[in-house]
């Protein structure tokens, strides 16, 4: 007991030795907007995960395709069972590096870099964003959009045109230290 | 046991630092209950309930045609000619419970049912495998095809019908669903008929695509009517999804769709020419605010 103990501090201390400049956040928002001249689609999805390494700028996302949240519930179950096909690929993910993390003002905007991937498929893109970095949290904000035939996801013909070719993304996260 | 996991737990935290960041999100993912949807694609199996509900708000009108038996052959068009129609207002009124109205021209029929789900199937944190649904309808026939010195009471012309709906989607690909199903009737046609009639429906889907499935449904009727030669009601077809609409085409030895008609008084043989050819066409409309 008193040897586990002992074990659980010292990994406590090491642990607290290598604490880096981590920023995370479990509650960042994505959302979604598809316009087409037939309706407009729009999902939010505000339990994105999202953590940024500062002293590289490092930064990895991982959404829940399931929280998205749609006005319109069977818009919502075709989009995870038709479109996305969310049983199979349940998450998107995003991992890259916010480039010149140190050498930023409070407030800037930055370029990430990095590879998204959503219904399996992996492309690189290039995001810009606006920063805000304080002490204790890094915010990040921004829009770019997503090319629906990038990622593979089919849409028949016989709603092609109540579904954008391109998909403008939004986010807000609001990184908070980790520890 | 415990201690153990805890090590783990600060060796894993205390490595983070080698780890990716995104095995540092995996482990930070809160490990959440997650309902299963879409175990069937619409509120219908085939002539019976699935355990799908519609989401809050959503006001589905449902149009169902039953055509004549095939074996009627040409002169009849395989039984095209004829038609037996029931249309209703489905109406999700919470994400749990709906509420319906429907009239068939089967016996100038009215019935209006509810369909409340009581569990629904999880995953992940305190998960539960299967989904049970309740369903209660009743039922109110208004033709007139009786003696008219001997006129039914309005009670008299009610049945019910109340059916546990139990589902489970294995995985992706099949759902099963079983159905035990106990209808009354007020009024029965001969004195050796039962008021009480026991039924257990089998039904299954197969995902063929993401937007085609094959279905099938079997009820076996325990105590069956006297009055009428009748058989246990079989269904085949397929659910077919295009953007608002779920088409479903049917071949089924019963020519009516409402569960006390189906179940009790369907007597043609499937496999020996009585099949009807019908179809379900649904068309939701969402109505109210913005789901939050």
């Amino acid at each position: 007991m008193k040897n586990l103990f002992t074990i659980l501090i010292c990994f406590l201390i090491t642990n607290n030795f290598n604490a880096q400049e981590r920023y995370i956040t479990k509650h960042g928002t994505i959302s979604f907007f598809s316009h087409s001249p037939v309706e407009d689609i729009e999902a939010i999805n505000s339990q994105v995960l999202s953590i940024i390494d500062k002293e590289n700028g490092n930064i990895a996302i991982s959404i829940l395709m399931k929280s998205f949240m749609f006005e319109k519930s069977l818009m919502q179950e075709h989009f995870n069972e038709n479109y996305i096909e969310s049983d199979k690929f349940p998450k998107a993910t995003f991992t890259g590096k916010i480039l010149n993390i140190n050498n930023l003002e409070n407030k800037n905007s930055v370029l990430i870099e990095g590879d998204m991937t959503i219904h399996g498929i992996s492309n690189k893109i290039e995001i810009e964003a606006d920063i805000e970095i304080n002490k204790n949290d890094i915010s990040l904000k921004g829009k770019f959009p997503i090319v629906v035939s990038d990622y593979d996801i089919k849409i028949p013909s016989v709603v092609k045109n109540n579904i954008a070719k391109t998909i403008e993304v939004s986010f807000l996260l609001n990184h908070k230290k980790y520890n | 046991m415990k201690k153990i996991s805890i090590i783990v737990l600060f060796f894993s935290l205390n490595n983070t630092f080698s780890q990716n960041l995104l095995d540092i999100l995996e482990s930070e993912t809160p490990n959440q209950k997650e309902y299963v949807t879409a175990t069937f694609k619409g509120t219908r199996i085939l002539n019976g309930h699935s355990i799908e509900n519609r989401k809050k708000g959503t006001l589905e009108f449902l149009i169902s045609h039953r055509f004549g038996s095939i074996d009627l052959g040409i002169d009849e068009l395989f039984g095209l000619d004829q038609s037996n129609i029931r249309f209703a207002f489905e109406y999700a009124m919470t994400d749990d419970i709906m509420l319906g109205l429907g009239r068939s021209s089967f016996n100038k029929t009215y019935d209006g049912f509810i369909k409340y789900k009581l569990i629904k199937q999880s995953k992940g944190k305190n998960s539960f495998p299967l989904g049970i649904s309740f369903f209660g309808s009743t039922i109110y026939k208004t033709l007139k095809d009786y003696d008219p010195e001997n006129k039914p009471s309005f009670n008299q012309k009610l049945s019910y019908t109340t059916q546990a709906l139990i589902a489970s989607k294995i995985n992706r690909i099949l759902s099963l669903q079983i159905t035990p199903t106990y209808i009354h009737n007020n009024s029965v046609r001969i004195n050796n008929d039962p008021h009480d009639i026991f039924a257990l429906g089998f039904g299954s889907r197969i995902k063929l695509s993401n937007r085609v499935t094959l279905n099938s449904e079997y009820f076996y009727t325990v105590n069956p009517l006297k009055s009428l030669d009748t058989r246990n009601s079989i269904a085949i077809g397929v659910d077919i999804e295009t953007g608002g609409h779920v088409f479903q085409l049917i071949l089924s030895n019963s020519i009516t769709m409402i569960e006390k008609d189906f179940i009790t008084e369907t007597t043609n043989n499937f496999f020996d020419g009585g099949i009807h050819f019908g179809f379900n066409i649904s068309r939701a409309f969402q109505t109210g605010g913005k789901r939050n």
